[in-house]
C-alpha cells in the first residue's frame, strides 16, 4: 500500500520536475553539452597530451562532472523541500496516511533517477574521449558515486531542515557546498592547501567523497577506501539524526 | 451512539504564548459543527490537534474512537482533511493530485472523476494547478478531502479570499457533504457562514470556547433584542407604539419609526397593535439579531476587529 503511494508520488515529483521551464534542459541537458564542448575543447588542444593533461581528461574531469552534478541535484533537493514546506505542501501530504519518510524518499528517488539519467548520458557522450581499451570500473564506481551522493544529500537535508525561507535556500545551499567543494580536493591536491584548510578539509564528508570517486576510477580496490566509506557513512547517519531532530514540515 | 469527536481539556503553547487553553467540546454524528472566532482565536491549532497534526501540551482528544496521536495513520485513513493556505505541486494536473490521493488510502476511494464532475472541475481535469483560480483550487481540495469517502470531513476557512459568488457554490458543497451522512467540522471568522451551514457552532475567543449551541438558541440566550422599522403617517401611531409592553424604545424620523424591544412576542405585538389601531403603514420590516451581534456581546469587541 504504501509501496504503491511512493511510487506514485516519486513518478508525479518526476513529471511535474519534467514540466519546470528548466526542468529536463537544466538537470540532464545542459549539463551533457557542457560536458561535451569541454571534452571538445580540451581534448583537440591538448592533443598530444603530456601526462598531467591526460590524467585530468581521464580521471579529474569525469569525477569532476560527476560531483557537480551530484552536488547541484542536492541543491534543487534543498530547494524543492523549502519550496514545499513554504507553500504547504509537505503539511497538506502529512494529512494524509502517507507516512513523511515516504514523501521524503520520494525526493530522493526522484534526485538519484535523474542524477543517473544525467551520468549516464555522459558515459554515452563521453566515450568518444576515451581510447578504446582504456578500462573503466563502471560498476564500481556506480556504487561508489551512490554511497557519495546518499552522504551528501544527507548534508542537503539538513540545510534543508534550517534554511528559514525558500527564497534562500538555493543561496544558502551553494554557499555552504560550492566551499566545501573547493577545498575537497576535487580541483587541486588536499595536500596542497595551507595546513590549517588541511585540517577542515579533513573532517567534511566532501573530501571523502572526493577522495573515494577519484580512487574507484583510477581502478583502485575497494580495500583501499575503506576509510572514505566509513566516513561517509558516519556523515550519512550524523546528518539524518540530526535532521529528524531538527526538519520542520511547515 | 458516542460522539465523534471528543475533545477535552487541550491546552497548545507556542513559547509563552498560550494559543489553546482549557478546550472541551464534542461533535456528534452526521453534524456540522462550526468553531468560529477572529483570526489567531486558537481555531486552526484546536483543528489540527484533532487532525493528529500538533500534539497538545495537555488534554485528551478521541476521533472515531481513535487517539489522533498514537493511532494518526488509522485515524487519517478515516478522515478527510482541507487544510488552511495549503497549496499543491505548481504543475501537477488536477486528475494526477486526485489520483495521487486516491493511491495513499487503505479505504476504498471515491470515484475521483465523479468527484471532480460534482465539483465542477471536470472540464479543467488537465489543468495544471497554478493555473487554477482561487475557487478552482479550493474545489480541488475539497475533492482531495473527499477522496477516500472519510466518515468526517474537517474543513478549516473554506472561503477566506473567495468571492460571493465562490463562497455560496462551495456552501451549497458543504451541504451536499453533510446530506450524504458525513460528519463535517469546520472553522470560519464569516458569521454568515457559519449561520447558513452549522448545525452549532462553539465560539473561540483567544484560546478559549466562550459559548456552545445552535446558533439559533446563542443568538435567544445572548441577544434578545428585536428591531422594527415602519413608516406610517399616522399621528397618534407613537404613542400606541409606546403603550406596548415588550416596547424600550420608539424613535422616529420622517414618518420612520424605530421600534425596539425583548423577546420574540414583539414583532407579534407591534402587528396586532397596527391591526387594532388601524395603523396604516407604508413598510415594515424587522431586524434579528446574528451571531455577528452575538459575538460582539459576548467579546465586547467585533469578529473583524
Amino acid at each position: 500500500m504504501m509501496m504503491r503511494g511512493l511510487w506514485k508520488l516519486t513518478w508525479i515529483e518526476i513529471k511535474v520536475f519534467l514540466r519546470e521551464p528548466m526542468g529536463a534542459f537544466g538537470t540532464i541537458v545542459f549539463p551533457v553539452l557542457i560536458f561535451l564542448v569541454v571534452g571538445r575543447m580540451v581534448g583537440r588542444r591538448m592533443a598530444p597530451a603530456s601526462l598531467a593533461t591526460s590524467s585530468f581528461i581521464h580521471v579529474g574531469l569525469p569525477v569532476i562532472a560527476a560531483v557537480l552534478i551530484l552536488v547541484s541535484a542536492v541543491l534543487s533537493l534543498v530547494t524543492i523541500i523549502s519550496i514545499y514546506r513554504e507553500g504547504g505542501i509537505l503539511k497538506r501530504l502529512r494529512a494524509t496516511p502517507l507516512r513523511p519518510q515516504t514523501i521524503l524518499t520520494a525526493h530522493v528517488i526522484v534526485k538519484l533517477l535523474l542524477t543517473a539519467a544525467t551520468l549516464a548520458l555522459m558515459v554515452l557522450a563521453g566515450k568518444r574521449y576515451y581510447p578504446v581499451g582504456v578500462h573503466i570500473p563502471l560498476f564500481s564506481f556506480t556504487i561508489a558515486l551512490l554511497i557519495a551522493t546518499l552522504s551528501i544529500l544527507s548534508i542537503g537535508f539538513l540545510i534543508a531542515s534550517i534554511v528559514p525561507t525558500a527564497r534562500f535556500a538555493q543561496p544558502i545551499g551553494a554557499a555552504i557546498f560550492y566551499p566545501l567543494l573547493g577545498i575537497s580536493g576535487l580541483f587541486f591536491p588536499v595536500a596542497s592547501l595551507p595546513p590549517a584548510l588541511q585540517v577542515v578539509a579533513r573532517a567534511l564528508p566532501t573530501t571523502y567523497a572526493v577522495s573515494l570517486l577519484e580512487g574507484i576510477w583510477k581502478g583502485d580496490p575497494w580495500s583501499a577506501h575503506l576509510g572514505d566509506v566509513a566516513a561517509l557513512t558516519v556523515a550519512f547517519l550524523l546528518c539524518i539524526a540530526l535532521s529528524t531532530k531538527v526538519f520542520r514540515w511547515e | 451512539m458516542p460522539p465523534v469527536i471528543q475533545v477535552s481539556g487541550i491546552r497548545k503553547t507556542y513559547g509563552s504564548t498560550v494559543a489553546v487553553d482549557e478546550v472541551s467540546f464534542e461533535v456528534n454524528e452526521g453534524e456540522i459543527f462550526g468553531l468560529i472566532g477572529p483570526n489567531g482565536a486558537g481555531k486552526t491549532t484546536t483543528m489540527e490537534c484533532i487532525e493528529g497534526l500538533r500534539t497538545p501540551d495537555r488534554g485528551t482528544i478521541a476521533v472515531l474512537g481513535l487517539d489522533p496521536f498514537r493511532q494518526v495513520y488509522k485515524l487519517q485513513d478515516r478522515i478527510g482533511v482541507q487544510l488552511q493556505q495549503a497549496q499543491l505541486q505548481k504543475r501537477i494536473k488536477v486528475w494526477e493530485a486526485v489520483n495521487l490521493w486516491a493511491s495513499l488510502y487503505q479505504r476504498q476511494a471515491a470515484d475521483g472523476e465523479r468527484l471532480l464532475e460534482q465539483l465542477g472541475l471536470a472540464d479543467k481535469r488537465d489543468a495544471w494547478f497554478m493555473n487554477l483560480s482561487g475557487g478552482q483550487k479550493q474545489r480541488l481540495f475539497i475533492a482531495l478531502a473527499l477522496i477516500n469517502d472519510p466518515e468526517v470531513v474537517f474543513l478549516d476557512e473554506l472561503t477566506t479570499g473567495l468571492d460571493p459568488q465562490s463562497r455560496r457554490a462551495i456552501w451549497d458543497l458543504v451541504r451536499g457533504i453533510h446530506d450524504r451522512g458525513k460528519t463535517v467540522f469546520l472553522t470560519t471568522h464569516l458569521m454568515e457562514e457559519a449561520e447558513r451551514l452549522c448545525d452549532r457552532v462553539a465560539i473561540i475567543e483567544r484560546g478559549r470556547i466562550v459559548d456552545m449551541d445552535t446558533p439559533e438558541r446563542l443568538v435567544a440566550r445572548h441577544c434578545p433584542e428585536r428591531t422594527v422599522i415602519l413608516t406610517t403617517d399616522d399621528p397618534a401611531a407613537e404613542a400606541h407604539f409606546r403603550a406596548i409592553l415588550q416596547v424600550q424604545s420608539v424613535t422616529c424620523a420622517d414618518q420612520r419609526f424605530t421600534i425596539q424591544g425583548t423577546g420574540d412576542d414583539l414583532v407579534t405585538e407591534v402587528i396586532h397593535c397596527l391591526s387594532e389601531n388601524h395603523i396604516r403603514v407604508a413598510d415594515f420590516r424587522t431586524i434579528l439579531p446574528n451571531l455577528e451581534d452575538v459575538f460582539l456581546k459576548i467579546t465586547g469587541h467585533s469578529i473583524r476587529d
